[in-house]
C-alpha cells in the first residue's frame, strides 16, 4: 500500500478501510515518521484478537531502547486479526510500515472519526513539528 | 502513539528541539517547562546541527540525544571510539589557601592530603545525609606544574552546588571559577580511544592510570586530560576552553571515523552507564537517598573525617530495612522504566530507579532499590511494568565488564 490510500491520526497510527463481507475492516500501523523517529525498536505488546478498540485509546505499545510509546486506535470496533509475527520481526516497520508492517485488523463500529487525516495533511502536521 | 509513559523523573518536564516525538525523550532528558527559554549551547553545538544530531533540552542545555540509532551509537563505544559532548557537565575551579579542607568538609570521600594527579569520584551530601550530587574532584597540575583543585558536577545540580559552596565559604578566601559556559569537555570512550587521542596529545593517555589526569597540549592546545569516563570503557576525557574544542573535536573525530567510531549521543551515553552500572542523578541518586543505599562503599570515606551528613550515614548503615541499590535482569525484551515496583511474591520489595533493553548483553536490565532481604544474587522476584507482572533475576552489578 502507498501512504496516499491511508489515513493518519495525529498520534502518527495509519489506518486503511475496505469492504469484506459486507464489514468495514481497517487495517492499522504506524507511520514510516513515526517508525523513524522512535529508531531502536526492541519490543511490542499487541493486544489479542476479539479485544474491543476505542478511537484515541490505547490498543498496544511499542519499545525503543529509549522509551515506551502507546500505540492509539484510530478507529472504535473490535480486534479481528493480530500480526503476531510482528513482535519477533520489528525490523519489518522499517521497511514495508504500510504493507507487512500492519499491526491489527479492526472490525470497524460507527463512522470514520473525522479527525483522522489524508496523507497530505498527515505530512504537513510532521514537517510542521520539525 | 505520540504520549511516550518512560517516566519523567521529576516534577519538570523536558522541552525537546525536535517536537514530533519529544514525548518520547522523556526518559533521561529533564528539567524546565518554558518552552521560550534560551537553552545553553556547547561549544560544539553547530557540529551536532551538521551532523544530524537530534537536539533535546537536557538540564537548560541543547544536547544530542542521538545522531543515528542509539544502538549503533552505544556498539561503536563498545567496539572502537564513542565521542561525547559533555560540555553540559558543570566544571567549577577552585582557589584559595585551604581548598582540599574546604572541599573535604564537604564531599564523603577524602580530598585533603589527596596528592596531585588524583582523581576521586565521590558524593556531596545535605545535613540529612541526602545526596545533592555525585561529582568528580580534581586534583591535578596545570602546565607549569601548580596543583589546583577543580570539580565536574551534573549539569542538572551546577547551580545548586555553587550556592551551596558560597554558602560555606565564609570566613574562606575560597574562591568557585565555574568555566562551565566558556568551555568544553569531550569524552572520548571505547578500546580505541586512547590509541586515537595519543596522535594529537602531548601526554599519551595510556601513560596515565585510571582517575589519574594532568594538564597538557592536545592539538596544541591547554587541555585538562584525564583517564576517566562514564561508559563501563577505557577512554578518556579532555577539557579546554570552548574556542579551542571545535578543532580538537575534528581531529579526534577523523580518528574516530577511520576506526569505525564516531559521535554518540546523550541516549547511548545512558544505555552504556547502565551496563556498566554506573549510578545516574535523578534516577539513582536524588535528596532521599542516603548514601549508604547505593553500593558505593568506595565513594564513602568515614574513618576520622567530618563531613556534612556523616552522622547521617552512620545512622542509615545501622538500618537494616533500607532498600539498596540492586541489579536486576528481566526475562524477554521489554524494559522496566523508572518507578516500576517489585516484588516478592504480593509483597512489593523494591522500585527500578533506571531500566532498559541494553545493545551489548541484549537483554533488558534495570537498577532497583531492593529491600536487603530479597537482593542476593539469584534472587527470583517480579516487576509490574504497566499492570503485567514480569519475572526478574537479581544480578551482579555491573552488569557489563569490559574484557580484561
Amino acid at each position: 500500500m502507498t501512504p496516499e490510500e491511508l489515513i493518519f491520526a495525529e498520534t502518527h497510527e495509519w489506518a486503511h478501510i475496505a469492504e469484506q463481507d459486507g464489514e468495514k475492516i481497517a487495517t492499522i500501523g504506524i507511520s514510516a515518521n513515526a517508525v523513524e523517529a522512535l529508531t531502536d525498536l526492541v519490543y511490542m505488546d499487541l493486544p489479542a484478537a476479539g479485544t474491543a478498540v476505542t478511537a484515541g485509546n490505547s490498543f498496544g505499545e511499542v519499545e525503543s531502547v529509549k522509551a515506551t510509546s502507546e500505540l492509539y486506535s484510530p478507529m472504535n470496533g473490535e480486534i479481528v486479526e493480530v500480526n503476531t509475527s510482528l513482535p519477533d520481526n520489528l525490523e519489518i516497520l522499517n521497511s514495508d510500515p504500510y504493507g507487512e508492517g500492519w499491526i491489527i485488523k479492526v472490525k470497524v463500529s460507527g463512522d470514520t472519526p473525522e479527525n483522522l487525516m489524508d496523507y497530505v495533511a498527515y505530512q504537513k502536521q510532521c514537517d510542521e513539528a520539525h | 502513539m505520540a504520549t511516550s509513559r518512560a517516566i519523567p523523573n521529576t516534577s519538570s518536564q523536558p522541552e525537546s528541539h525536535w517536537p514530533l516525538f519529544r514525548s518520547l525523550l522523556r526518559h533521561t532528558y529533564e528539567v524546565h517547562v518554558d518552552s521560550d527559554k534560551q537553552l545553553l549551547k556547547t561549544p560544539l553545538h553547530q557540529w551536532h546541527i551538521d551532523h544530524q544530531g537530534r537536539m533535546v533540552e537536557f538540564a537548560g542545555w541543547s544536547m544530542p540525544v542521538q545522531y543515528t540509532s542509539i544502538i549503533e551509537e552505544h556498539q561503536q563505544t563498545r567496539n572502537s571510539i564513542g565521542m561525547f559532548d559533555v560540555s553540559h557537565m558543570g566544571r567549577l575551579y577552585f582557589s584559595g589557601t585551604n581548598v582540599a579542607e574546604f572541599l573535604d568538609g564537604l564531599t564523603t570521600r577524602r580530598v585533603a592530603g589527596v596528592e596531585c594527579g588524583k582523581i576521586r569520584y565521590s558524593l556531596m551530601t545535605n545535613d540529612s545525609g541526602g545526596i545533592l550530587d555525585d561529582v568528580l574532584v580534581y586534583h591535578l597540575p596545570d602546565l607549569k606544574g601548580n596543583p589546583f583543585h577543580m570539580m565536574v558536577v551534573n549539569a542538572s545540580n551546577r547551580l545548586k552546588i555553587v550556592n551551596w559552596l558560597n554558602e560555606r565559604k565564609s570566613g574562606t578566601d575560597l574562591q568557585i571559577d565555574d568555566r562551565t559556559e566558556t568551555s568544553a569537555m569531550i569524552a572520548v570512550q571505547g578500546p580505541l580511544a586512547n590509541e586515537a587521542v595519543k596522535k594529537l596529545s602531548e601526554v599519551d593517555p595510556d601513560s596515565l592510570v585510571y582517575y589519574t589526569g594532568t594538564t597538557t597540549r592536545i592539538c596544541g592546545k591547554e587541555a585538562i586530560l584525564s583517564r576517566t569516563g562514564y561508559t563501563g570503557e577505557d577512554g578518556c576525557e579532555i577539557m579546554l576552553s570552548g574556542g579551542d574544542s571545535e578543532d580538537v573535536w575534528n581531529e579526534v573525530f577523523d580518528l574516530a571515523a577511520a576506526t569505525g567510531g564516531g559521535a554518540s549521543g546523550l541516549a547511548a551515553r545512558d544505555t552504556l552507564r547502565l551496563e556498566a552500572g554506573m549510578p545516574l542523578y535523578g534516577h539513582e541518586l536524588n535528596e532521599t537517598t542516603n548514601p549508604a543505599q547505593t553500593d558505593l562503599k568506595f565513594a564513602i570515606q568515614m574513618k576520622g573525617r567530618e563531613f556534612v551528613g556523616r552522622s547521617s550515614i552512620a545512622e542509615a548503615r545501622k538500618d537494616s530495612e533500607l532498600w539498596l541499590r540492586t541489579g536486576l535482569e528481566l526475562e524477554g525484551r521489554r524494559a522496566a522504566r523508572e518507578d516500576c515496583k517489585v516484588f516478592q511474591g504480593e509483597q512489593a520489595v523494591g522500585v527500578v530507579t533506571s531500566g532498559s533493553y541494553t545493545p551489548t548483553l541484549q537483554k533488558s536490565i534495570s537498577m532497583a532499590y531492593i529491600h536487603p532481604e530479597h537482593r542476593q544474587i539469584g534472587t527470583e522476584l517480579s516487576v509490574d511494568i504497566r499492570g503485567k507482572l514480569h519475572k526478574a533475576t537479581v544480578v551482579q552489578v555491573p552488569f557489563y565488564q569490559r574484557p580484561a
